[in-house]
């Protein structure tokens, strides 16, 4: 309990996806202009992470990594398959988005109508990718057990959509202060992301997982 | 002749008014985190300039052929092969930029600029012009990671491509005996912060002032 909350934590703030490894940097500022919609793709995403994260772990520690068909029957032992990692990781994250969506759609009308257009945009987010990318190295020096990826899973969604509402209500104040004009949108959006960053930063150096 | 000058046309675009990272706001995500040092950054713009340029060529000789209703998994199969390659091939000759570029390699998958081009482009557009058109996104993005990295690299470390440009003698050494900076020692010291992330996010931002100011169409209401 204590490495689940450990970690939970850790992926939340110390390794923000975004302002850790700027990933799903694409649709965070593409999608940050109002709040409202800002939170609906951060719990798209949160959603989607935790679903597609242990899968993708499942999938590693059975059938990718090396030795991992052994459960199949002995002779299998020796196959290495992990450079087939990315092929499979993204045949599942969009092949999960596209479940996630058709269920959603029939038994959460609501949740569909205010998700819409976010959720077949999420197969291309490089956070989902990413996620399962930084899964599969650290899994085995930092991650021992199926709570510890949940955790993770969790946690980055949570860092990511903290991230997104963060900027979308800084940008929804912006626009009443007089931004230089060759910086207005874009370039001021990127500003603001690397001082959000470095206020971030405070919580480095921090170590919970042993 | 109108041949070549259209061909020109799409050379050039993505290096002013149809830039991938400054303007469109596509791939983002990579051109931050692999610019510490100016190697890993280039190794990353060429392997991305080759996958889009291949990924371009495959899918505008199969666009007549491929339904409707599946090219998004038809594209990111074509991608997902060519990364697999550029993966392995990374790993067999420049081990130690493949360790460096470690997950940002395998985001190349989901790196925006190639479905946005492969959506936009290649699916409308014969092989060739296809071809020259990923060809010549991938080293406008490129432009971009190695100027983020050129800054990065001398002022976090000094050094570009791994060789000392700020000479030794320029550096402030602290005396051990009394924790006061020595006599004589020079006054320049490197500047820590540009190595951490928020400085990426910055400098991009800078860039994208820069050009703005430049090119006054590009900017908002």
């Amino acid at each position: 309990m204590e490495n689940f909350i450990n970690i939970f934590v850790q992926s939340i703030f110390i390794d923000n996806m975004i302002f850790a490894y700027f990933l799903g940097m694409c649709s965070y500022l593409a999608v940050s202009k109002s709040v409202k919609t800002a939170n609906g793709l951060g719990i798209a995403v949160t959603f989607v992470l935790l679903i597609t994260v242990p899968v993708n772990y499942l999938l590693n520690q059975y059938v990718l990594s090396e030795g991992a068909l052994k459960w199949a029957s002995q002779s299998l032992g020796g196959i290495d398959l992990s450079f087939l990692s990315f092929i499979v990781f993204i045949a599942v994250i969009a092949w999960i988005v596209q479940v996630v969506e058709m269920v959603v759609e029939k038994f959460a009308p609501a949740l569909y109508n205010q998700l819409g257009i976010f959720l077949p945009l999420i197969a291309v987010n490089c956070a989902i990718m990413g996620a399962s990318l930084f899964m599969q190295q650290r899994v085995g020096d930092e991650y021992h057990s199926f709570s510890d990826i949940l955790a993770f899973a969790l946690g980055s969604g949570i860092g990511w959509w903290l991230a997104i509402v963060g900027i979308a209500a800084i940008r929804e104040k912006m626009k009443y202060s007089n931004v230089p004009k060759p910086l207005r949108g874009l370039g001021i959006s990127f500003m603001i992301t690397g001082l959000m960053a470095i206020a971030f930063m405070s919580f480095m150096g921090i170590k919970l997982i042993n | 002749m109108s041949n070549f000058k259209n061909g020109l046309k799409i050379f050039t675009a993505p290096f002013n008014s149809g830039n991938p990272v400054t303007v469109l706001v596509l791939g983002i995500c990579s051109a931050l985190a692999v610019t510490v040092k100016l190697q890993p950054a280039l190794v990353m713009a060429l392997s991305v300039t080759i996958v889009t340029g291949f990924s371009n060529l495959i899918i505008s000789f199969l666009r007549n052929t491929i339904p409707n209703s599946i090219r998004i998994i038809v594209q990111l199969l074509v991608i997902a092969t060519l990364v697999i390659l550029v993966n392995e091939i990374l790993k067999a000759y420049v081990y130690d930029v493949s360790k460096q570029l470690s997950v940002y390699v395998g985001l190349i998958i989901t790196n925006c600029i190639l479905m946005g081009r492969l959506e936009a482009f290649a699916l409308g557009n014969k092989p060739i012009p296809s071809f020259i058109d990923g060809i010549a996104n991938g080293m406008g993005y490129g432009v971009i990671l190695v100027v983020v990295a050129f800054f990065r690299e001398l002022f976090g470390s000094g050094t570009l491509l791994g060789i000392k440009i700020i000479p030794e003698s320029w550096y402030v050494v602290v005396d051990k005996s009394t924790g006061y900076i020595a006599e004589g020692s020079g006054f320049y010291l490197n500047n820590g912060l540009v190595i951490l992330p928020p400085m990426a996010l910055i400098i991009v931002g800078c860039i994208i002032w820069v050009h703005r100011s430049i090119n006054k169409d590009l900017q908002d209401k």
